[in-house]
């Protein structure tokens, strides 16, 4: 090893192989099946649960929570996946603390709730380590449905109406099925490859063909799909990422950081993978955090991670930012970036202190970088798109856009939060009003 | 540090612990260790015949039921008595007594149900210099099927008559142990009184069947495929033990007659409410063989402090004080109204109070939008059951509506009289109706 964390410039190789085996394995370890019983243990299976409210896919938590209690995890992943067919993936990613477990009784009564999230891996982990699919589908019924984005939303989508009978055509730009939870999740929330397997799994069900390389404006058209099936979904995410608008953007080293994260996710090799010594993040949302998190598990001597607002308006959660804190992630808020410098490539970002409102105190800072992550939030991209909803995809409440028979969720959609367990509960929301409309008009 | 010493039918102990006649009292090396952790007595496992001893099985003796966490609740048993040799055990007991002469040292016994057995079993034991002799008349596995343990246990005349060749071979104070597996405990009891005993103790192990193994479909603990009934015991069979002991307490035929209480006394607070209700002392067992020979320390500790703190300074003070209080349901006063009451400072809003309630009692208690639940006064008839199903100690409490109040689900002022089943106008045998 010649590189090590004190190397100056986007260097490769600055750990030895085990630190990076062990930095990017799993940020939870899996319950084993003692751990599982004792955590199970503690639920309350509390009435009308507050856990379950809370879900965005509605899962019965206390249920699966007692079928794993009960010795049947086989059970309990399948009251999980009826409701949340990506349950396992979101049992790693979702921001449990301020969803189900943040209003758990337990929470409420000892500080400490219920561990819903790490039972709900365990449960789904032990029926998809056995490689069943769990559902089966029902008669075809000779529909048609074309889905745009093979991302949370997209997926479950495909899923449910693939499971109601209906024929299924979804279509991603990249080169593999998954979205954002392929290429758009920190590494140590997806260890061992576990997107990719879950999509594997997912497509078990059948009838749902998987075309990559095809996306709106690539190969698609909205009025093309719309007369070769019998209706759409669109599930295209935010393709677009904002700029910082400051001088010296433009300089080498200054990198989204959606396309680092994606970059490492898909990295066989990550002692291979260059990082900066000095790297700043900059945006406050868990993109950030990732960003930030990982380029110090690669081995990056700084890593700052630079929001405009306070703390309490990151929207990544306490967790996240502990979680950064824990890993030497210096958090820095109340400032915005006003100019790149260096010649030819970033060598310092400037910074201007600024109150809550944003108002500029006058007063900055410069920060050594040899990388800059701009993580300051994504934008829909794409023309001749159902009407708009201030800068989403207008949607009801089961999906519908404002176009007959095109139905939309997710990310690209409005309402809800980005989130992949809301993604999922969109797509299969949709899919059931898709149903109820495809059959009707069938009748 | 209160006083703990007791004397129980002229056999003292420095406390009321015991370690009943059980696996943990086999051998001289148990029996040593036990003493050294603070246990007041032993009584010794049962012995019996001279001759060959018993054979036990070689696959598994216990089964087991759990609670969360897999704390053990009940264990059930399918040992036999003593499988070392008579000779081999009484010259260890009387090693032991000599060298823990302030500890009581009890014998169990079982022999077949003849009286020259009887009289030969006690001749051997006569110089160990133990305290006593415990009968075992419950074992309700393995030996009774060969006529002795609960196959005398369950017929009063028997107890009556080997009781009478124990007291006549022996001048030991002789302890008769109960088996529950009966329908009513009172006549066993009657008749160890009847025979000359100086006490009984109780209870023995339930018969039981822990659980069924859902492959092989056969009950546990499971030998070569076949499974037994075993004798149960452990936190589960308190309640059972609690109100056989107070049953015989509170006989007038009984009344006064010593007790040994047995069964699940796993804290300080299980051996005081055995007491309460006329124990004059405990035996363990299943505490020791699921925590090992040092939670008598805790029991020790607690039941003094409890002591201290009711400023009692002997143990003869708490024995029986309880035994009062145990009536006839048809006693109990009709005129006390309590109602439910939800403490929301301490409330988590889990909402098991309003499942129980709504769906399978009186529909007294409300949820509003937010999760707050509130009993509703004119439907709770204080059942208690959301306050044993609340996860919360003491979050939900009984509390009395005092005389002179309304009871809004009866609409009928509360009175101030006593008033009980005999005399309720609704009971067709009331002595008295009320005017």
């Amino acid at each position: 090893m010649t590189e090590s964390a004190l190397t100056p410039g986007i260097v490769a190789g600055r750990m030895g192989a085990d630190q990076y085996a062990a930095n990017f394995s799993d940020l939870h370890p899996p319950l084993d099946h003692h751990e599982a019983l004792v955590a199970a243990d503690r639920c309350y299976f509390c009435h009308d649960a507050p856990c379950a409210t809370a879900c965005p896919t509605d899962i019965d938590i206390p249920l699966f929570i007692r079928q794993i209690a009960t010795g049947t995890p086989d059970a309990a992943a399948k009251t999980i996946l009826t409701q949340n067919i990506m349950g396992g993936m979101c049992a790693r990613v979702c921001p449990t603390e301020t969803l189900c477990e943040e209003v758990c009784v337990r929470e409420t009564a000892e500080g400490k709730p219920v561990e819903i999230g790490n039972l709900q891996r365990y449960a789904t982990d032990v029926l998809m380590a056995k490689d069943v699919h769990p559902f089966t589908r029902a008669a075809a019924t000779g529909k048609r449905v074309a889905v745009v984005g093979a991302g949370p939303a997209g997926l479950s989508c495909a899923h449910r109406l693939a499971m109601l009978g209906h024929e299924v055509t979804v279509y991603d730009a990249r080169a593999k099925a998954g979205g954002l939870n392929e290429f758009g999740i920190a590494a140590y929330k997806s260890a061992g490859d576990f997107a990719e397997k879950e999509v594997q799994w997912l497509l078990k069900i059948g009838g749902i063909t998987i075309e990559t390389g095809k996306a709106l404006g690539m190969g698609l058209e909205m009025s093309q799909l719309q007369a070769d099936f019998d209706a759409v979904f669109l599930g295209i995410g935010l393709g677009g990422v904002n700029a910082l608008g400051v001088v010296g953007e433009d300089k080498d080293g200054v990198l989204d950081a959606v396309d680092f994260i994606a970059e490492l996710r898909q990295s066989s090799d990550l002692s291979g993978l260059p990082v900066g010594r000095d790297v700043v993040v900059i945006g406050g949302g868990m993109t950030a955090v990732d960003a930030a998190v990982q380029a110090k598990l690669l081995g990056a001597l700084n890593v700052s991670l630079v929001y405009r607002r306070g703390r309490d308006r990151m929207n990544a959660s306490q967790f996240e930012q502990d979680l950064a804190a824990s890993k030497g992630v210096r958090i820095i808020t109340n400032a915005s970036p006003v100019a790149v410098h260096g010649n030819g490539s970033v060598r310092e970002i400037e910074f201007e202190y600024s109150d809550d409102d944003l108002t500029p105190t006058g007063q900055t800072f410069r920060l050594p970088a040899d990388q800059v992550f701009k993580a300051i939030g994504q934008t829909l991209e794409g023309s001749n798109l159902p009407a708009l909803e201030g800068r989403k995809i207008a949607v009801t409440e089961t999906g519908r856009t404002s176009v007959s028979g095109v139905w939309a969720g997710g990310d690209c959609a409005s309402g809800g939060d980005d989130l992949t367990v809301t993604a999922v509960a969109e797509g299969r929301d949709a899919a059931m009003d898709m149903h109820a409309q495809l059959m009707t008009a069938a009748g | 540090m209160a006083n703990l010493t007791t004397d129980f039918i002229g056999i003292k102990s420095p406390n009321p612990f015991w370690l009943a006649s059980a696996p943990p009292t086999d051998k001289e090396y148990n029996v040593r260790r036990a003493f050294e952790a603070g246990w007041g007595g032993v009584v010794w496992k049962t012995l019996g015949s001279e001759g060959p001893p018993v054979v036990n099985v070689n696959g598994p003796r216990y089964g087991a039921i759990w609670g969360a966490d897999r704390r053990l609740l009940g264990l059930n048993n399918i040992e036999l008595i003593t499988d070392r040799p008579l000779e081999v055990n009484l010259r260890e007991i009387k090693q032991v007594k000599r060298d823990y002469k302030d500890r009581a040292l009890i014998i169990s016994l079982m022999v077949p149900c003849d009286e020259e057995s009887w009289r030969d079993i006690l001749k051997r034991i006569e110089d160990t210099e133990a305290d006593g002799v415990e009968l075992n008349f419950g074992c309700p596995h393995g030996m009774a099927e060969r006529g002795m343990g609960s196959a005398v246990g369950q017929v009063p005349e028997y107890i009556e008559m080997v009781t009478r060749w124990v007291k006549k071979y022996s001048r030991m104070p002789c302890i008769v142990k109960l088996t529950p597996n009966i329908s009513d405990v009172r006549k066993p009891a009657e008749a160890a009184k009847r025979g000359g005993a100086d006490a009984v103790s109780l209870i023995n192990t339930i018969n039981s069947i822990t659980s069924v193994d859902l492959d092989d479909y056969a009950p546990e603990p499971m030998i070569d495929g076949k499974g037994t009934h075993g004798g149960y015991c452990g936190p589960a069979v308190k309640p059972i033990a609690l109100n056989m002991v107070a049953e015989i307490a509170r006989n007038p035929e009984t009344h006064g007659l010593p007790i040994s209480g047995i069964g699940g006394v796993t804290t300080w607070r299980d051996a005081a409410e055995f007491m309460t209700l006329g124990a004059g002392n405990v035996q363990v067992c299943t505490a020791a063989m699921t925590y090992g020979f040092k939670v008598v320390q805790e029991m020790i500790s607690g039941l003094s402090d409890y002591m201290d703190r009711k400023e009692m300074t002997s143990t003869s003070e708490l024995i029986g004080r309880a035994v009062p209080n145990v009536t006839d349901w048809q006693y109990l006063n009709l005129n006390y109204v309590a109602k439910a009451k939800i403490n929301q400072d301490d409330c988590i809003s889990c909402g098991r109070c309003y499942a129980a309630c709504e769906d399978t009692s009186h529909q007294a208690i409300e949820m509003s939008d937010d999760r707050v639940f509130t009993v509703k006064d004119d439907e709770c008839v204080a059942c208690n059951l959301c306050v044993n199903v609340c996860p919360v100690e003491d979050c939900i409490t009984m509390e009395r509506v005092a005389p002179g109040k309304l009871d809004e689900r009866t609409g009928a002022v509360v009175s101030e009289e006593y008033a009980n089943w005999t005399t309720h106008p609704n009971n067709p045998g009331a002595t008295c109706a009320a005017e």
